[in-house]
């Protein structure tokens, strides 16, 4: 009773206060957007949505400032539960990476990210085979007999184990018939600095992250696990070209809570377009050696959907090598 | 005469870590606890084993305190000075009022109220005070971590008289 | 010299009347962020980033650093006045600092703070300019093996010299240890510990909420039940006069201050060590080193000077690894690391060649920026008095209402603040039964650093802890902990061939 009271009190208030956006047809947000992370700080998610948020505000290109909160805990566990929570609400938006598709699948927290609404995919990030310079291997084929010879006692550095890096060791093992020892690590820049002090022997990093220590000359990229050679790497090979189908990649896209209207989906969708083609943010992209690759309405909650399914069958070939 | 000796709180205190310990253990047994082959300890090995440590530690007080061995365990003087009772109490109902109200009404409703209560209920101070303490908080409160440190704090049911503020402000 | 010549190149560039301007700033800004308690540099730098696209990077980083320079010396200010840490690094300067202040010597402690920080920060600015060009390599050698060993000595060095009841100690130690696994386990990517599956403990349990329940909310209950909010604070002098009185007791420092600086520095170039490991290793060693170790805990001055010198050395020594490789030293750097990326500048070791006037500029602008600090810092201290001298209930008051305010927004979550008032009451009660809090939050701090350490270096061994005994540096991190740990028992055993200590027949009665 008293509840509802208050709930239209505030409703008159709202109205009276706000004539103008009562009627208007197209949706703006009317306070600050809160943008949720699934990531915790400074690794290569939360840099993205940190930059996007800032070009955002630099730029006006929305009449509200985003505020980026960083909800990382339980491999965005957390974050994706609080979207769900969040349900029917215009002003969340949450960026993504893989662990999107991954933590509903390994954490039971009750997430169908089918019931999400996409907004937008704006690049995709690319694997790359590390090892360090000064190591003797060369070539993929090095690579792989070095690891058979060694056989445990190679050691391969990456993130938290079921993240990506561990996904993309599976592949690399379940293709080759080898096995390393996988040692997992708080981030992406903490498997960097493992590499270059020779305590792995190997690592699958994002460019970003081993870009200025391969300028340096400290490590070597021996394959890329995308479709096409990158522009940064121009003499590093694909898998695909060295005859294995190992393509993996990292997706970056927003998406918001489930129930959203229509008019507010459209809203952001229009947004990340004008971000997608802002000079600014071209520029980030390449600076990053990230890949653009924009895309949205249906089309983005169909590769969604795929996406999962693939990592549904990676999780499971995972766990039973895992058994053996 | 006095119920709650600090005698009796720490053997109380001892009792119930001991048995949050054992809670913490069976928590832990969710994970792995003992060795996993070719990788060490599993993932619930080092909460579990410290819990048990802690569980044995606590018994140690516990055994301890009854023996009086450990200075609060001789205390036979109330745990919470005679007419400090009531003051402590209101100040913690006071605390999880707060805590209750931000979820309902928000921190700028929830917090003045909070020190009105503070300043003339408890502290007796003039009205005057009172009004200005009560302004003035939500007030810079905004201003600091709204506008400057782009913080949003949680407004309840009052969040859409911020529309305004936030289209002047943000 | 080279590196004499690029530093004057680089004061150049940090004089400019615009860095100026912006050194000034974010020493002030700095300093009541980390006065204010629950927030510390890390709060400060990642709310304030976005803000910092008005200036170019040069500019921007320079902003950056004295901010965070400010918040090191405005941590001790919340630490010594209020006796609630402002940030972890600031934790071992509540020990003496809280006692000095309650016995009327909050002006003294507050300038000895400051006279420290000055110190151990421009002794680890001269450590840096020399070794930056050189040390690059060193800081790569540190492995988890490394790391762990590094912390367990961090560790013992603390928890060796506690003087307090051994079975609540250890009780203390292992709860906060227990409470730094709450979340998810990196390790196997599962998660741990989620009670009664609230969602706000995937995110883990914050040391922050832990430290502003005990030393906030905690503290003040405690000081209402004791005084019946009838007491006054402590009323703090500060005159002109209170700096010849420092002076005058930090005679007998020079040891300590040059012993916190040098190691301070070190610790901090250290990946994942950083300012509160520093801060807590100089304090134990000082404790230790010094000829009255009884006074600390109690109000000693080098129990301030050794953590103030070493928390500064720390934070400027963390820059190292950041600029010279690109690898943070502590979140605070890795935020501006991030920062960096979004100013258009490439971290990595190719940034000292490729922009010089950026690297050198924000080195000379530490010099600077240091000064300003310490200046600035002596004169807000009698504001912050002034602050002290309003009464009780309306300090406590603001006290509650900043401690739910600071629980809140670190996380966004009200979560962590019902989690804070609850850690605040149980703080409260243990307080009261002699159960030592301080061990519990410096564990919280240190659990996940050393459980992943160790555990990655067992992972490396391939189930063996084979990698402790090959690695030198680990090796002897590792038998040194075992040292200082066992010196405690050694020194008992040799305390009790004397006559009977008077403690012992006091327990036997």
């Amino acid at each position: 009773m008293r509840r509802d009271f208050l709930k239209g009190a505030v409703l008159g208030a709202v109205l009276l206060a706000l004539p103008g956006l009562a009627h208007a047809a197209e949706w703006k947000p009317q306070r600050p957007v809160e943008m949720v992370i699934m990531a915790g700080q400074g690794g290569g998610a939360d840099r993205l949505a940190r930059a996007i948020q800032t070009m955002i505000q630099k730029n006006d290109l929305s009449n509200m400032p985003f505020l980026p909160v960083n909800k990382g805990g339980g491999s965005g566990a957390e974050a994706l539960r609080y979207l769900k929570d969040k349900a029917g609400d215009p002003h969340v938006i949450m960026a993504t990476l893989n662990s999107y598709y991954t933590t509903p699948l390994l954490t039971p927290i009750g997430v169908d990210i089918a019931e999400f609404v996409p907004v937008a995919r704006l690049a995709v990030d690319d694997f790359v085979l590390w090892v360090n310079a000064d190591s003797d291997i060369k070539t993929l084929d090095q690579y792989v007999a070095a690891v058979k010879k060694q056989g445990r006692g190679f050691k391969m550095g990456g993130t938290g184990t079921n993240q990506e890096d561990s996904l993309v060791t599976a592949m690399v093992e379940r293709a080759f018939k080898v096995q390393h020892t996988y040692v997992p690590f708080q981030g992406g820049g903490e498997v960097a600095k493992a590499l270059l002090g020779n305590h792995v022997q190997a690592s699958v990093n994002n460019p970003s992250e081993a870009m200025q220590f391969y300028k340096a000359g400290k490590v070597r990229p021996l394959a890329v696990f995308s479709e096409k050679r990158l522009p940064e790497l121009p003499d590093v090979p694909t898998m695909r070209e060295l005859g294995h189908e190992l393509v993996y990649t990292m997706q970056r896209s927003f998406v918001l809570p489930p129930g959203t209207p229509k008019e507010v989906q459209a809203y952001y969708v229009d947004l990340f377009r004008k971000v997608d083609q802002h000079p600014e943010w071209v520029k980030y992209a390449q600076n990053m050696s990230l890949t653009r690759d924009f895309l949205a309405g249906p089309e983005l909650q169909e590769a969604f959907l795929r996406e999962r399914q693939q990592h549904q069958d990676l999780l499971a070939t995972m766990t039973a090598s895992a058994a053996n | 005469m006095h119920t709650l000796t600090t005698r009796r709180v720490e053997l109380g205190v001892a009792a119930t870590l001991a048995l949050f310990s054992l809670y913490l253990m069976a928590k832990s047994a969710e994970l792995p606890i003992g060795w996993v082959s070719g990788q060490g300890p599993g993932g619930g090995a080092f909460p579990f084993w410290l819990s048990a440590i802690m569980l044995l530690a606590s018994l140690a007080v516990l055994a301890r305190a009854w023996r009086g061995l450990t200075p609060p365990s001789r205390g036979e003087g109330a745990f919470i000075q005679v007419g400090s009772g009531p003051l402590l109490g209101a100040v913690v109902g006071s605390l999880v009022a707060l805590l209750l109200a931000i979820h309902l009404v928000g921190v700028y409703v929830a917090i003045p109220l909070f020190l009105a209560f503070h300043l003339r209920v408890l502290g007796s101070h003039s009205w005057r005070l009172t009004a200005t303490m009560m302004v003035a908080t939500p007030v810079v409160l905004f201003l600091v971590f709204e506008v400057a440190l782009k913080t949003m704090l949680p407004k309840g049911l009052t969040e859409p008289f911020f529309y305004p503020l936030y289209a002047l402000f943000l | 010299m080279d590196i004499l010549a690029s530093l004057l190149d680089g004061f150049g560039t940090s004089l400019l009347p615009l860095n100026i301007a912006v050194m000034i700033a974010g020493v002030t800004v700095g300093m009541l962020i980390g006065a204010l308690p629950g927030l510390g540099s890390v709060n400060g730098v990642a709310i304030l980033l976005p803000l910092t696209f008005l200036v170019p990077p040069t500019s921007a980083m320079i902003f950056m650093a004295a901010l965070y320079y400010g918040c090191m010396y405005g941590d001790a200010i919340a630490s010594i006045l209020l006796g609630i840490p402002g940030a972890s690094s600031a934790v071992a300067t509540t020990f003496d600092g809280r006692p000095m202040a309650m016995s009327g010597k909050a002006g003294v402690a507050l300038t000895a703070s400051a006279i420290a920080s000055f110190t151990g920060g421009t002794v680890s600015i001269v450590l840096f300019t020399v070794l930056a060009p050189t040390l690059a390599d060193a800081a790569l050698a540190f492995g988890p093996a490394e790391e762990f060993a590094l912390v367990l000595l961090a560790f013992t060095t603390f928890v060796a010299l506690g003087g307090q009841d051994r079975f609540k100690t250890v009780i203390a130690i292992c709860l906060g240890l227990v409470l730094s696994t709450v979340g998810l386990d990196m390790i196997s990517g599962q998660p741990r510990l989620i009670f009664g599956d609230l969602p706000g403990f995937y995110h883990g349990i914050s040391f922050l909420v832990l430290a502003i329940g005990i030393y906030g909310i905690g503290e003040m209950l405690n000081t209402i039940e004791s005084t019946r909010n009838k007491v006054a604070m402590v009323q703090p002098r500060m005159t002109l006069g209170t700096v010849r009185e420092t002076l005058r007791e930090m005679r007998g420092s020079i040891g300590t201050l040059s012993q916190g600086s040098v190691l301070g520095f070190f610790v901090g170039t250290l990946p994942a060590a950083g300012a509160t490991t520093a801060s807590l290793m100089a304090y134990g060693v000082a404790k230790m080193t010094s000829r009255h170790p009884e006074r600390f805990g109690k109000g000693e001055i080098n129990g301030i000077v050794a953590p103030e010198s070493a928390n500064n050395a720390a934070s400027t020594g963390s820059f190292l690894p950041m600029l010279t490789l690109g690898i943070p030293g502590s979140a605070t750097t890795a935020l501006l690391l991030g920062g960096m990326v979004l100013w258009g500048l490439q971290p990595g070791p190719m940034l000292f060649i490729e922009q010089p006037e950026f690297t050198w500029g924000l080195i000379s602008s530490l010099y600077v920026s240091n000064v300003f600090a310490v200046i600035a810092n002596l004169a807000f201290i009698p504001l912050f008095c002034y602050a002290l001298r309003v009464p009780f209930t309306i300090l406590a008051a603001v006290i509650f209402v900043l401690c739910v305010v600071g629980g809140y927004a670190p996380s966004s979550d009200m979560h962590d603040v019902w989690l804070m008032l609850g850690f605040g009451l149980a703080g409260f009660v243990l307080c009261r039964l002699d159960y030592p809090l301080a061990p519990m939050v410096l564990s919280m701090v240190l659990g996940p650093i050393m459980e992943n350490a160790l555990r990655q270096s067992l992972i490396a061994g391939q189930g063996t802890p084979s990698l402790f005994l090959e690695r030198p540096i680990a090796l002897t991190f590792i038998l040194i902990a075992v040292l200082l740990f066992t010196l405690p028992a050694v020194k008992m055993a040799l305390a009790n061939r004397r006559p009977p200590a008077p403690a012992l027949a006091e327990e036997k009665a």
